[in-house]
């Protein structure tokens, strides 16, 4: 009950070769820089593409193996996709968008319909059910796009770029709506994203790709604690803190994070690694987020170094090569991290 | 420049102008009831809309093989359809006698094995006029094709559509205006057609004699007969015009 592939793709410029594991009631996060290959993979999985070479086996079943020319069209992959942009049919109203997929498998007319009204009564969408795509706000038209994915029931769901099409202010709201659709989804979830939130806050597991190769990945946790590569670093290295926030007050563990803005509810918190200034002395600055903690590990990196610290809240710092020979920071030695609460980022979950 | 461009209106407008003062009014009505202009309206509207019909019935399918496959020799399939645009359309009636008449192998078989004779026929009218009006339909229809974007029917088929489900449910709805226009463009083109049909089809009164027909004949006779129904394709192209002034006259389309 998962999703194993090999896409090995001939593009223009460059070769994408990359291997992806998905478990089901999982999401998968396939991050990297546009044009990295991740459109392209998506669309193997899809069937709108082909493989060169490799293979695509989804629940025991094969989907696409050149070398022994086995490929299943996709009007028989029951792989759900939420495009970019969205390409709700512009014909069709919000309902019969939602019904397309069950009227193609056979389901009666009234009764297609009668399922998308219920699922668009679940998202609070009734009004809109007889609106074409084009009266619909950037927002619903999300939902209505994903919940015709979702109607067919699929195996596997793809999402590429989902919330890139909205306006931050709706973006936020839809995000959390996704992330619980997503909860609530048992299948096999791609999430394909160049905006490293999206992939923090949707996403179990991360891939990331770097000029068509897999060039990490790992668990959320692994992959944003511990980068292998500058590269992944700049992409989504960094400290995701889960916890509870209540005002400008969040509990994580046995930690206390100060936010210059209030929020309440199940947050996320993202911790830039280079807004943390460490100094031996317990700070005397004005930075609100101070904690004391142990040097678990010292990793240079060019230019700058990546110090991982244990304590109330396990930390990656990222600091210059100048201020680690200053510090003469040892592993093992105990260090005060601080942070102004400027710095920080919270989303709800 | 002005002076140029206001000849050329001139050479527009003239002789419409000359059309309308020329039309006796008063008699306009009867002329059009006459047994003989009534007959040729009733044979032009019947064949050019079978024409029509025809042009959309295999319009289409062409349209969709020169807008979405690769088959090799599209360029000369494409310049092969639309020959009869910029054909003479004498040429074309003396190419389709030259295939079909009786004498011809393709129309002796047809006679001999379906009793079928296009030339002198109402048949023959009908493909007369497809001949002459399908390329019209076909390269509107075509262009539609190439704008849509083809993920729309990527989607369908991710939700299970088969092929002719897509084509039937996102395709053709969403080229639908342009098939009308298509459609709308090659029944005028159709109703109006003259040569290819006095050439193939003869110009055999109640059988084949067409609006366009009748229309030349009548004025060696009676001019004030010829006028009268060349107020009525006028009208028509005019309404046609009208109809598609979205596509043409740069209106509210976006």
């Amino acid at each position: 009950m998962s999703l194993t592939a090999r896409i090995q793709v001939r593009l223009d410029g460059f070769d994408l070769d990359v291997g992806l594991d998905a478990q089901p009631g999982r999401v998968l996060a396939i991050v990297g820089p546009n044009g990295a290959g991740k459109t392209t993979a998506l669309r193997t999985l899809q069937g709108t593409a082909a493989l060169d070479g490799g293979r695509i086996e989804l629940e025991g079943t094969v989907l696409d193996d050149p070398a022994v020319g086995t490929f299943v069209l996709p009007e028989q992959r029951r792989v759900g996709m939420v495009h970019q942009d969205l390409l709700l049919f512009p014909h069709l109203s919000a309902r019969d968008n939602i019904a397309f997929g069950l009227r193609a498998r056979g389901t009666s007319r009234s009764d297609a319909r009668r399922c998308a009204d219920e699922q668009l009564a679940a998202l609070g969408l009734q009004a809109q059910a007889g609106s074409r795509p084009a009266a619909l706000s950037g927002g619903q038209a999300q939902r209505v796009a994903l919940l015709r994915a979702l109607a067919i029931e699929p195996r596997l769901l793809l999402l590429d770029e989902p919330l890139a099409a909205l306006d931050p202010t709706t973006r936020g709201e839809t995000r959390r709506d996704l992330r619980r659709t997503l909860d609530g989804f048992g299948g096999v979830a791609i999430v394909v994203t160049h905006d490293p939130i999206d992939a923090l806050t949707l996403a179990d597991d991360v891939v990331v790709i770097e000029q068509g190769r897999v060039a990490q990945a790992g668990t959320l946790a692994e992959v944003t604690a511990r980068p292998r590569s500058r590269h992944v670093a700049e992409l989504i290295g960094t400290n995701l803190v889960r916890g509870a926030a209540s005002g400008t007050r969040v509990v994580s563990g046995g930690a206390v994070i100060h936010l210059a803005e209030p929020v309440e509810g199940d947050v996320f918190v993202i911790i830039p690694p280079s807004a943390i200034t460490l100094q031996s002395d317990e700070p005397t600055s004005s930075a609100r987020n101070r904690w004391p903690m142990t040097v678990a590990g010292i990793e240079p990196s060019g230019e700058r170094a990546r110090i991982r610290l244990e304590g109330p809240l396990p930390l990656v710092a990222e600091i210059t090569a100048t201020s680690l020979a200053s510090l003469r920071i040892q592993v093992g030695e105990v260090t005060w991290a601080s942070v102004k609460a400027t710095e920080l980022h919270a989303y709800l979950r | 420049m002005l002076a140029a461009a206001a000849l050329a209106i001139l050479l527009f407008a003239l002789p419409l102008i000359g059309l309308l003062q020329r039309a006796d009014w008063s008699r306009v009505v009867d002329d059009l009831r006459s047994p003989a202009s009534a007959a040729a309206m009733r044979l032009s509207i019947t064949t050019s809309l079978a024409a029509t019909v025809l042009a959309i019935a295999l319009g289409l399918p062409l349209a969709w093989l020169l807008a979405r496959t690769d088959i090799p020799g599209r360029a000369v399939i494409r310049a092969l359809v639309l020959l009869p645009m910029v054909l003479p359309p004498v040429v074309g009636g003396v190419a389709l006698l030259a295939a079909f008449s009786r004498r011809s192998p393709l129309g002796s078989w047809l006679y001999d094995a379906f009793g079928i004779q296009l030339t002198f026929s109402r048949a023959g009218v009908v493909l007369a006029e497809a001949f002459v009006a399908m390329p019209f339909f076909v390269i509107t229809v075509e262009a539609a094709l190439r704008s849509l974007d083809p993920r729309f029917e990527q989607v369908a088929a991710g939700l299970g559509a088969s092929p002719a489900q897509v084509f039937r449910r996102v395709t053709l709805p969403l080229i639908a205006p342009a098939v009308a226009a298509g459609a709308i463009l090659s029944w005028a083109r159709a109703l109006g057609e003259f040569g290819a049909t006095i050439t193939f089809a003869g110009n055999i009164a109640g059988r084949t004699r067409t609006l366009p027909l009748e229309i030349y004949l009548q004025l060696e006779s009676d001019p004030q007969a010829a006028i009268a129904l060349s107020l009525v394709l006028l009208l028509v192209s005019f309404a046609v015009l009208i109809g598609l002034r979205d596509r043409w006259l740069g209106g509210a389309r976006p």
